[in-house]
């Protein structure tokens, strides 16, 4: 069926990305809104805004119910549900199934699929797709064998533990039939369990995670990897594509990892399988796969050209995929920055209000994906996410380039970013040179 | 979450230039009612209450202090009346607006009818589950806006009552 409206169920700059499209599709907008977000810039772009409920998400962004009746009463053909809130969620999706509205995402049962951890780890196996390397041992003849197998260093942990807890860490497979006896000692003890397992320890990871889009029939293309190292308690802040310091063989291996995974399900829609790489053996092991659009996409539109938007709404709509792997030919290297209000200076503390004066980069190769003008306010409810700043060249040092005079550019005043803290970032000499890993904020903290 | 002074001083520039004669902000322990006026009488209207779990809000422009309340709390969409007189009903959620228990049934409301604060006034339908709305006011009803079966807003205007 043609999708003439659509109820975006979200707020902040996703929702007014997905106004944008729209409006280039022809397409209706109704977002929803809560009662803080009333006089935001995306209800100000939104064909129709209306007010679902008080700022508290639970009362608002989170209702099910209210948001498919708020469809129904609109007369809306679909639902976009964005990243974050409902995306995720099986439920929300299962009820515009049996209520006939459109979800552009996935089916409920893909959603439940990849929601269940150990669910996915099984589908990822398989789907011949690598996971971390591991399994129950019960005697220590086993433990060698298997640890012969994983290869060092690895850890033993404690079927009952969480947390760290009854965890070992083996250096040598020689040190392993000692660690095992004391870690099963340990975990009886404590958790009145003293079975273990053990599994592959990775010192150096990075987070590649690869896009793909996928009609829900079976045919699956991916748009590329995206490189999104640079975190921050596991919060990204930096995402680029493509993914720096990969061999070729190993990039491919991922593409092609992705797509079996996502073809397993038949998938419908875009979706990001994540995958942990690495660096000292050069392997890389499904962690999960994100069943909706991301935050970080529009680096993939940078190289690709492509507008993932159009395409979920495409698939949704049935017309399948519109574009074959060989439409895929990504062109340069594009990098983004998450402008978030919150303190660098103060342990990253959120720092909500009212922005005062908001002038954002413009020119060639920049793209900013907002929801924040001078005046707007960035209300405490939600996260603190104000931006998305992307640079596209023809190579990564441009890219680069482009991206520092961005953020000079930028000028945010009313509340605290992490500006500075991009600004730093972007001219660490590791960070310049490619490849950093997971761990490259946190010694950035602690080592300066 | 806690509202400042500097917050509050805000709020009330905002409503200043805004359409809207009076706002009722309701959060966590807070409950702040501002109402347009004389500049004088402004200032003093204006009061927020520090979050105390289970303490009465502090000077409140509206008074709502039964438990249908919370069908009058938020801030009205539609532009409320000038006349300080008329009080506004205002949707609790956002749903499908009935006058009547079912089709074909009286309306449990016409205008010019006598209520109380515990009166039903209204039906709020979500995805067939029904809410009831209740007054929140004495009165007597002065104007019911959307129309039967209309989908309102939460926080839209349903009822102005006359006290």
């Amino acid at each position: 069926m043609a999708i003439r409206r659509i109820l975006i169920a979200n707020r902040g700059e996703i929702a007014a990305r997905i106004i944008r499209t729209c409006r280039k599709l022809g397409i209706e907008t109704v977002l929803t809104t809560s009662e803080a977000d009333r006089d935001s810039v995306p209800a100000r772009l939104a064909d129709r805004a209306i007010c679902i409920g008080p700022a508290r998400p639970g009362e608002s962004y989170l209702k099910v119910e209210t948001i498919v009746h708020a469809a129904l009463g609109t007369k809306s053909d679909a639902i976009h549900p964005g990243y974050g809130f409902l995306s995720e969620r099986a439920p929300l999706a299962r009820l515009c199934e049996t209520e006939g509205i459109v979800f552009i995402g996935p089916t409920a049962a893909q959603i439940e699929a990849v929601g269940d951890k150990l669910r996915a780890r099984a589908e990822a196996e398989a789907a011949d797709v690598p996971v971390v390397p591991g399994g129950a041992v019960a005697s220590k003849a086993e433990a060698l064998t298997l640890g012969d197998k994983i290869g060092a260093p690895l850890l033993v942990k404690a079927v009952g533990g969480g947390g760290g807890r009854g965890m070992k860490l083996v250096q040598q497979i020689e040190e392993l039939p000692a660690a095992m006896e004391l870690a099963s000692a340990e975990a009886g003890a404590a958790f009145g369990d003293a079975r273990v397992y053990l599994e592959r320890f990775v010192a150096s990871g990075r987070h590649v995670e690869v896009q793909v889009l996928g009609d829900g029939t079976g045919h699956v293309i991916h748009l590329g990897e995206r490189d999104c190292s640079v975190q921050r308690r596991y919060q990204k802040l930096i995402e680029e594509t493509p993914a720096p310091d990969l061999t070729d063989e190993l990039r491919t291996a991922l593409h092609a990892a992705a797509v079996r995974f996502a073809q397993r399900l038949s998938y419908r829609g875009a979706g990001t399988v994540e995958f942990l790489v690495d660096r000292a053996r050069g392997a890389f092991y499904f962690l999960e796969m994100n069943a909706r659009i991301q935050v970080e996409h529009p680096v993939t539109e940078a190289v690709t050209g492509v507008d993932l938007i159009a395409e979920q709404i495409a698939v949704a709509e049935g017309s399948g995929l519109r574009l074959a792997q060989s439409d895929i030919r990504p062109r340069g290297h594009a990098i983004e920055c998450r402008v978030n209000a919150e303190d660098p200076d103060h342990d990253f503390r959120p720092s909500p209000g009212k922005v005062l004066e908001a002038a954002w980069p413009a020119g060639e190769g920049i793209r900013v994906d907002t929801h924040i003008a001078s005046g707007s306010r960035v209300p405490p409810f939600y996260d603190s996410l104000m931006a998305k700043i992307i640079a596209h060249a023809d190579d990564r040092t441009a890219a680069l380039a482009r991206l520092q005079q961005a953020l000079a550019a930028t000028r945010i005043t009313g509340v605290v970013t992490n500006l500075s803290f991009h600004t730093r970032i972007l001219s660490e000499p590791r960070f310049r040179a490619g490849g950093v890993d997971t761990g490259f904020l946190a010694e950035l903290a602690r080592h300066g | 979450m806690s509202l400042t002074a500097a917050d509050v001083a805000e709020i009330m520039r905002l409503l200043e230039q805004s359409s809207f004669d009076e706002l009722t902000l309701e959060m966590e322990g807070i409950k702040l009612s501002l109402r347009r006026g004389a500049a004088a009488e402004r200032s003093e209207s204006a009061s927020a209450a520090a979050p105390s779990a289970g303490a009465a809000p502090a000077a409140a422009v509206a008074p709502k202090a039964n438990a249908a309340a919370t069908a009058a709390a938020a801030a009205p969409v539609t532009a409320p009346p000038a006349d300080p007189n008329l009080k506004d009903v205002v949707a609790p959620l956002l749903g499908t607006f009935y006058r009547s228990p079912k089709p074909g049934a009286p309306p449990f409301v016409e205008v010019g009818a006598t209520v109380e604060e515990d009166t039903v006034v209204a039906i709020i339908e979500v995805m067939k589950l029904m809410n009831t709305v209740r007054a929140g006011v004495r009165g007597k009803v002065a104007e019911i806006l959307p129309t039967d079966g209309a989908l309102v807003e939460f926080g839209e205007t349903l009822l102005r009552v006359r006290k």
